[in-house]
């Protein structure tokens, strides 16, 4: 317990972040040139944060596993980003950014930070509009925005269906311009093997060229690692086929707590699962949720015609339709966040009402908007959507209702910050959707947009020079030091380890093996048998890929498998510890819902006395059982409530 | 479905390449491109096909048509044969059974093969870096709504702005040129008022770099506006050359009045 502390500063809530910020250390202009950072990911938050630091002067090393900055997973969110202008006078404020924040992660996130993250977000529009971001704007040339599950007012800024491009785009603009000027060092094709500490300090990472195969060192007097989430650990998710979670894992490894890793989102509506071919699982926007109803048939005959061929959603009757989401939740109908929406559509699926050939479908339906908005304004609002799903699915959205499927999309849960952003190593920061902070047990939609840019643009450079100012008397680090030479060979052993196995299956075989475990017992709903059963087989599965995996190639030069062994060596690790926190939490809240904790009408049933604090995990070792340590749970702003998307 | 695959198999950047045929089998029809390339790879690691194994080697992350990180050259054609997408996001349905399929890399002086099909597109960033962006710092800027802008500039800005930087426009361009990514990118700030103010450094600069690196110069074929899966338009390689001659012109007339420019 000792150890947690999240330093949240004094004062009235609105006010904390303007004391910390006239408290603080600074770093004067001439002491930023003596100090090296190293910013791992090239995402909203990791280019956001290369790019400030270098306009500030410090020296800055940014590494991405793409080939170019540009491509990080962030560029693939569709539908916005929230902020609290309030331009359409309906209500909006920092406060209500902050409550409905607070109340859509089921009240498992800190007020300080979530408060904090309102605050920033206005700066943050500001920002991208100067950048050259090019928001939809009305006809009179001002913002235009839209609404997202979880809130009554709309405060979602949006660029088409392509945001998170165009907000990654305007990021990836500002780090050019710091390469250009020479604060900024760019290693594309890089990906970090290891976190490098010297005196108990991050001072450092082992990183592997991917074209090369050479293994380098990296010194610096702060790290932070913008790398993500770990939805891959499912194998089929809404992330990219790159995105992993070993530069977080390895940091746990070496010291930094693990928060909350239960806490995984499954987000409504993606295209649903087609074959076992398939390698990953495509989103359809939240967005759609503004003008698509979600529906499936009230008569289970209904739904096995259709399933069978023999219907097609368009010969339901209206009055045969049960449109469940605004039966259920009346006061926010299709636009509940996305935990609620997501069990409503499993429990219609389970209870047989599922459409599509394999049932696990519900259908998302626009034909209501169209009449009434006419096919231009829909074409105009979500023509790359509706043209991205008629590509995979061949069929047309605009005729027939879309058919989606939860999929895991989003983590929650993530390396554990204090106020500052810091991990429990000192010197480790971490940034974006690779730490647990802001979202509670559940995020709202264009909420992570938000969190990525907040904590690199505005809070990091502040909070890490907090950190700094202590370090201008410490030299450049050589990375000849023993500490280097040791996470350098550890790396370099597992890598061959990889390889030398020779086995029989690839890489792949395991991952979906161990993707179907997690699906089937740690994912949208869980209960006790079944994860300890899942811990289980993962601890097996895990024997075995160690004992039977055949990685190809050699060390030098391309070696994709190689890679994706170390990611997946990774991911066994990282499973278990999610079914763990999911076990030990015994109650429902946001995304983590455990199936005895329910209410009669199958509402996820919080217990607020046990388990209002965040689970933050230490490493032991790799048989070892880590050791949960709790960070309380203050709510001194609001008061806890059941969540109520009903009245 | 049944494909023949020819597949260009290139050790590194300086072993010479070749192509290999490999045969997939019973691929569904709604299977990605990249998916029935998964497919094969598995075939060649688990069955063993050849040794020594070796799985081929391509650039992907997203699968969603966004990230531009795929790059494949089928059948002579960047992206494929379907007409604005990705080749993540085409479709083995799109193609017939029984086909051979003929998949290469990028071909470019400035794209050079890393392996197989994967080639280095740094040169991209490197041509952003001379000024594909507003200057701005973080901090200190307007409200966000301080400056309205028509809707019709917005959404021409965004149009062009959908660049995902993938390379298509110079694989299909028989000079390699990389026009249409420099106009795309000039054209999108020169609509937007934030972007004027350094708009005729920023044109000039970004076509001074994107020669330097050995790309082609642009003879008005429009093969890339064809391929390109965003399908951004040759009106912008226009706007580019208005933003260019306006750009040579002033930096002539300062220069005659005695000023530097930049």
């Amino acid at each position: 317990m000792t150890r947690l502390n999240s330093k949240i500063p004094e004062g009235p809530l609105h006010q904390k972040w303007t004391n910390y910020k006239a408290n603080q250390k600074l770093v004067s202009p001439a002491n930023k040139r003596k100090l090296e950072i190293i910013v791992v990911g090239t995402g909203l938050a990791g280019a956001s944060a290369a790019a400030s630091f270098g306009e500030m002067g410090f020296n800055v090393k940014v590494f991405c596993i793409q080939d170019s900055p540009r491509r990080a997973h962030s560029i693939a969110a569709q539908g916005g980003i929230n902020a609290a202008k309030n331009y359409p006078n309906d209500g909006d404020s920092i406060w209500r950014l902050f409550y409905d924040t607070i109340k859509g992660g089921d009240y498992r996130a800190r007020e300080a930070n979530v408060y904090r993250l309102a605050e920033v977000s206005n700066n943050i529009i500001d920002q991208c509009v100067a950048q050259g971001v090019p928001f939809a704007r009305d006809y009179a040339g001002y913002l235009d925005n839209r609404s997202f599950g979880g809130a009554q007012v709309s405060r979602t800024f949006y660029a088409r269906g392509q945001t998170g491009q165009q907000l990654l785009l305007g990021a990836y603009g500002a780090l050019s311009k710091e390469i250009k000027r020479g604060t900024v060092q760019m290693f594309n094709r890089h990906e970090m093997l290891d976190l490098v500490l010297v005196d108990g300090r991050a001072r450092g990472i082992i990183a592997r060229n991917l074209v090369t195969g050479t293994i380098e060192r990296f010194a610096a007097h702060a790290v932070v690692l913008a790398t993500g989430g770990y939805g891959n650990v499912y194998f089929l998710s809404t992330n990219a086929m790159n995105s992993n979670a070993s530069a977080a894992w390895k940091a746990y490894k070496r010291g930094a707590f693990f928060g909350n890793p239960a806490f995984v989102q499954i987000h409504p509506t993606c295209i649903p699962v087609h074959g076992d071919y398939q390698s990953k699982l495509t989103l359809m926007s939240e967005s759609l949720r503004n003008d698509g109803r979600i529906w499936v048939p009230k008569k289970k005959e209904d739904a096995e015609a259709i399933r069978a061929g023999k219907l097609k959603a368009n010969d339901i009757p209206e009055e045969d339709r049960d449109y469940y989401l605004e039966r259920r939740y009346p006061a926010f109908g299709n636009l509940v966040p996305r935990d609620v929406a997501s069990r409503a559509a499993k429990e219609r699926c389970d209870a047989g009402y599922g459409v599509g050939p394999t049932g696990l479908a519900v259908y998302l339906d626009f034909a209501d908007s169209i009449k009434r908005l006419g096919k231009e304004v829909i074409e105009g609002r979500y023509g790359n959507l509706f043209q991205m799903y008629e590509k995979i699915v061949d069929e047309n959205p605009y005729e027939n209702p879309m058919m989606i499927y939860p999929a895991v999309h989003y983590t929650m849960g993530g390396l554990w910050v204090d106020y500052e952003l810091q991990s429990t190593i000192p010197g480790l920061f971490v940034a974006g959707e690779a730490n647990f902070s802001d979202h509670g047990a559940n995020r709202l939609g264009a909420s992570a947009l938000m969190q990525g840019l907040a904590d690199g643009y505005f809070v990091l450079p502040y909070t890490i020079q907090n950190y700094l100012a202590d370090q201008i008397t410490v030299p450049k680090f050589r990375t000849d030091l023993p500490e280097f030479e040791a996470a350098e060979k550890e790396a370099r052993d597992r890598l061959q380890r990889l390889i030398s196995i020779q086995g029989k299956y690839s890489v792949d075989t395991y991952h979906k093996r161990l993707g179907k475990i997690m699906w089937d017992y740690v994912g949208m709903a869980r209960d006790e048998a079944g994860l300890k059963f899942a811990i289980d087989e993962i601890r097996k599965l895990r024997k075995e890929f160690w004992e039977n995996v055949y990685v190809p190639g050699k060390m030098e030069g391309v070696n994709d498998e190689l890679m994706k062994a170390e990611r997946l060596a990774d991911y066994m690790e990282l499973a278990e510890l999610i079914a763990r926190d999911a076990l030990h939490r015994n109650e429902s809240c946001g995304g983590h819902f455990r199936v005895e904790y329910q209410t009669e009408d199958g509402e996820a049933l919080r217990n607020d006395d046990d388990y209002k604090y965040v689970a933050a995990w230490e490493w032991k070792g790799s048989d070892a059982e880590p050791v949960l340590h709790r960070e309380p749970l203050n709510y001194e702003f609001v008061e806890i409530k059941t969540r109520n998307y009903k009245s | 479905m049944n494909f023949t695959l020819k597949i260009w198999r290139q050790e590194n950047a300086k072993a010479k390449g070749r192509f290999k045929t490999y045969k997939v089998e019973n691929i569904s029809p709604d299977c990605s491109f990249l998916e029935m390339l998964d497919i094969l790879n598995q075939q060649l690691i688990e069955d063993k096909i050849e040794l020594p194994v070796d799985p081929i080697a391509f650039d992907h992350d997203c699968r969603e048509g966004i990230c531009g990180m795929c790059s494949l050259y089928i059948n002579g054609r960047p992206h494929g044969p379907e007409q604005g997408t990705t080749v993540c996001q085409l479709h083995m349905r799109k193609f017939k059974d029984g086909d051979t399929i003929t998949i290469e890399p990028w071909r470019a002086k400035a794209f050079p093969v890393i392996k197989d099909l994967m080639v280095d597109r740094s040169a991209f960033d490197k041509i952003i870096q001379e000024g594909g962006y507003i200057s701005v710092s973080t901090g200190g800027v307007p409200d966000a709504n301080a400056i309205p802008i028509p809707k019709e500039d917005a959404d021409l800005a965004m149009d062009a702005a959908a660049c995902i930087g993938c390379g298509a426009c110079v694989a299909a361009c028989k000079n390699a040129s990389a026009m249409l990514f420099v106009a795309a990118k000039v054209s999108q700030f020169a609509l937007l008022p934030q972007g004027k103010v350094e708009a005729e450094k920023r044109a000039l600069a970004m076509v001074a770099k994107m020669d330097e690196l050995g790309f082609g110069s642009c003879t008005n074929t429009y093969a890339c506006e064809a391929e390109c899966p965003k399908n951004i338009s040759v009106e912008n390689i226009a706007r580019l050359n208005r933003e260019y001659l306006k750009a040579k012109v002033k930096k002539a007339d300062r220069k005659r009045e005695g000023g530097g420019f930049g």
